[in-house]
């Protein structure tokens, strides 16, 4: 399509006023980590390390990153397992309430988070009578980080259809031989794209954590919650949101770079 | 070819009472066939007429509703397919696009234990029966569709089936290469001596490739023979239009035109065209005459393909060869005379 100049400079102009919004305010955060000035002014009078310094002192930031990073890691592990094994479910074999199973799986990714929040914590504490703590944050995570997971690797198996496995069964292979040697090893970059955008989900997760942290767990998002409006803390949270940012984005970029080179390969 | 009674070591399948639903649908609907062992054995039909579907049944792809499928005599319907001593050649090929050529074609011999000196040696070898040994690296990605469907027939061989299953494997090709593949095939089938059941919709590669043909309408088989029976006397008028073509006299304009009561079928080139001044019409002699008008002509390039309209009632089609120089001169709107053998004539139930 030919757009007229008048049109494109329009465009452009507006793209350029979108993303401007967008990354501004991350960009500030960034300067302000290295801002000199205790209460931020702006603009910044000079560059300093102190609050990175301070903020690797800080034990609560520290073990904040620890908690966040094994909920992450922990979540996208029951996410791999379970996304797969219900994805090979649902499109390879027939049963029934099949796409009621199916819906169910994705939904709670749609459900508002302070929802599901709500729900398991009353379903740890008062149905079934579990402290709340870290088991419980990757419980909850791993429900939506499922998702990502069953997603993806839902795409990976439709386009590959199903005649690969049934040539390996034809061939002599048995199940479990026909996942390690074909479908494995197509899944891989699916697996890995999924895992990645659910690490990611889990580990900037506020408002479910909330509800099924309990008081002694405490992860990245709810120490920045806690620490942004206490006086002295502010250049610290700071700091603790770049790290925050560039620990989201770069499995997102990963991501993304892996499901594009595959489907270049294709 | 007389059948081979149930559980003879000859017969390399039994289908007994083979029957398959999805839902309300009946894919294959009591299927009885026998395929001796050696044999070119053809599933013919149109697409939803459930050859491809007997064809999953007998690979273990498919549970059968009922009946049951025999392999050398032995009952195997309810095992999985990597139980089952019989190998696919798939109609998309079904090539691994993670593993090279060579690996694809060992693949068989690799799930089996084969240590990896002697599969690859044997994989080797059955790319070399198809001519490809030297793209033994390469990706299935990197080949044109004739060298997948001959890696997919390699590595189909290479593990020794008893059967051999094709699912429409030439499809994709293009017509040089099909004609190429399928005189490879019969050369291969021959070579190896193992039993190949072959799915087409094609009644031409049918006819040329196989021993016997079943031809398949709505999940059941409608006549079984061998080529030559069913071109020649095709006893129902689906098969006589399905395989070849066929002009079709029915009870009415047989009755006009032979004096007989019932539906009848002419090959097109059993006929032939006469002037109307050269030939008197009526029958003589075992010979029909049959006086009509052309109402088009399509040259063919071996030859011309003629619609006459019969005076008698109903339409022919007339396939006349241009052989020894001689140029069809009928041209549209000109009076003929068909005539044709009243042995040509099938009869049909």
């Amino acid at each position: 399509m030919i757009l007229s100049s008048t049109v494109r400079r329009v465009l452009v102009a507006l793209t350029g006023l979108v993303l401007l919004v967008m990354y501004l305010p991350l960009v500030v955060v960034v300067i302000n980590s290295f801002n000199p000035s205790r209460t931020l002014t702006w603009p910044p009078t000079g560059v300093t390390l102190e609050w990175w310094r301070r903020a690797w002192e800080s034990e609560g930031a520290r073990d904040a990153v620890v908690s966040s990073v094994e909920v992450a890691v922990a979540s996208t592990v029951i996410a791999l397992v379970l996304g797969t094994l219900m994805s090979l479910a649902l499109q390879r074999y027939r049963f029934f309430g099949k796409s009621s199973v199916n819906l169910l799986v994705i939904l709670p990714i749609a459900l508002p988070g302070i929802v599901t929040g709500i729900a398991l914590n009353n379903a740890f504490r008062g149905i079934l009578g579990i402290q709340l703590g870290i088991l419980t944050v990757i419980v909850a995570h791993a429900t939506f980080c499922i998702v990502t997971v069953f997603n993806n690797v839902q795409a990976r198996l439709r386009r590959m259809g199903g005649s690969f496995e049934e040539a390996s069964a034809d061939l002599g292979a048995g199940v479990w031989t026909t996942f390690r040697l074909v479908t494995f090893p197509q899944l891989r970059s699916a697996l890995l794209a999924g895992g990645l955008l659910a690490f990611a989900l889990s580990f900037d997760e506020i408002i479910v954590t909330t509800f099924t942290a309990g008081a002694g767990t405490t992860t990245l998002p709810i120490w920045i919650l806690n620490n942004l409006f206490r006086p002295n803390q502010a250049p610290v949270v700071n700091v603790v949101a770049v790290v925050l940012i560039l620990v989201s984005i770069l499995p997102i970029w990963l991501a993304q770079k892996l499901s594009g080179d595959t489907e270049a390969l294709r | 070819m007389p059948l081979t009674p149930a559980g003879s070591p000859s017969a390399a399948i039994t289908l007994r009472g083979l029957s398959k639903h999805f839902g309300d649908t009946r894919a294959v609907d009591g299927v009885d066939l026998d395929i001796a062992d050696g044999e070119f054995f053809s599933m013919l039909g149109p697409s939803g007429s459930g050859k491809t579907t007997v064809l999953r049944l007998v690979a273990g792809f498919e549970r059968a509703t009922a009946g049951t499928v025999e392999l050398a005599g032995e009952d195997v319907t309810t095992r999985a397919a990597f139980d089952r001593d019989v190998t696919t050649v798939f109609q998309d090929y079904a090539l691994f696009p993670h593993m090279s050529v060579l690996d694809n074609v060992a693949y068989g011999l690799r799930v089996r234990g084969v240590g990896k000196d002697a599969r690859r040696k044997q994989a080797l070898e059955a790319l070399g029966t198809v001519q490809l040994a030297h793209l033994k690296d390469r990706r299935p990605g990197q080949l044109s569709g004739g060298q997948r469907q001959r890696v997919a027939l390699a590595r189909s061989i290479v593990v020794r089936p008893k059967v051999l299953l094709l699912d429409e494997p030439l499809g994709a090709l293009d017509l040089k290469l099909r004609e190429q593949m399928q005189v490879e095939l019969k050369q291969l089938q021959r070579d190896l001596g193992i039993t190949f059941v072959f799915v087409t919709h094609d009644q031409e590669e049918a006819l040329t490739l196989s021993d016997r043909i079943a031809v398949f309408s709505d999940g059941r088989i409608v006549q079984l023979g061998t080529p030559r029976e069913i071109y020649e006397h095709p006893t129902s008028e689906y098969v006589a239009s399905f395989v070849g073509t066929s002009n079709i006299f029915d009870a009415a304009t047989s009755t006009r035109l032979l004096g007989r009561d019932a539906t009848h079928a002419l090959r097109p080139e059993k006929i032939s065209l006469s002037g109307a001044d050269e030939v008197d019409p009526g029958t003589t002699d075992g010979v029909v005459r049959a006086p009509g008008v052309v109402t088009e002509s399509i040259y063919l390039g071996t030859g011309h393909r003629i619609h006459v309209r019969l005076d008698a009632g109903g339409s022919l089609v007339v396939l006349e060869q241009s052989t020894g120089g001689r140029v069809a001169r009928e041209q549209r709107g000109e009076k003929v005379v068909a005539s044709w053998s009243l042995d040509d004539l099938v009869t049909l139930t």
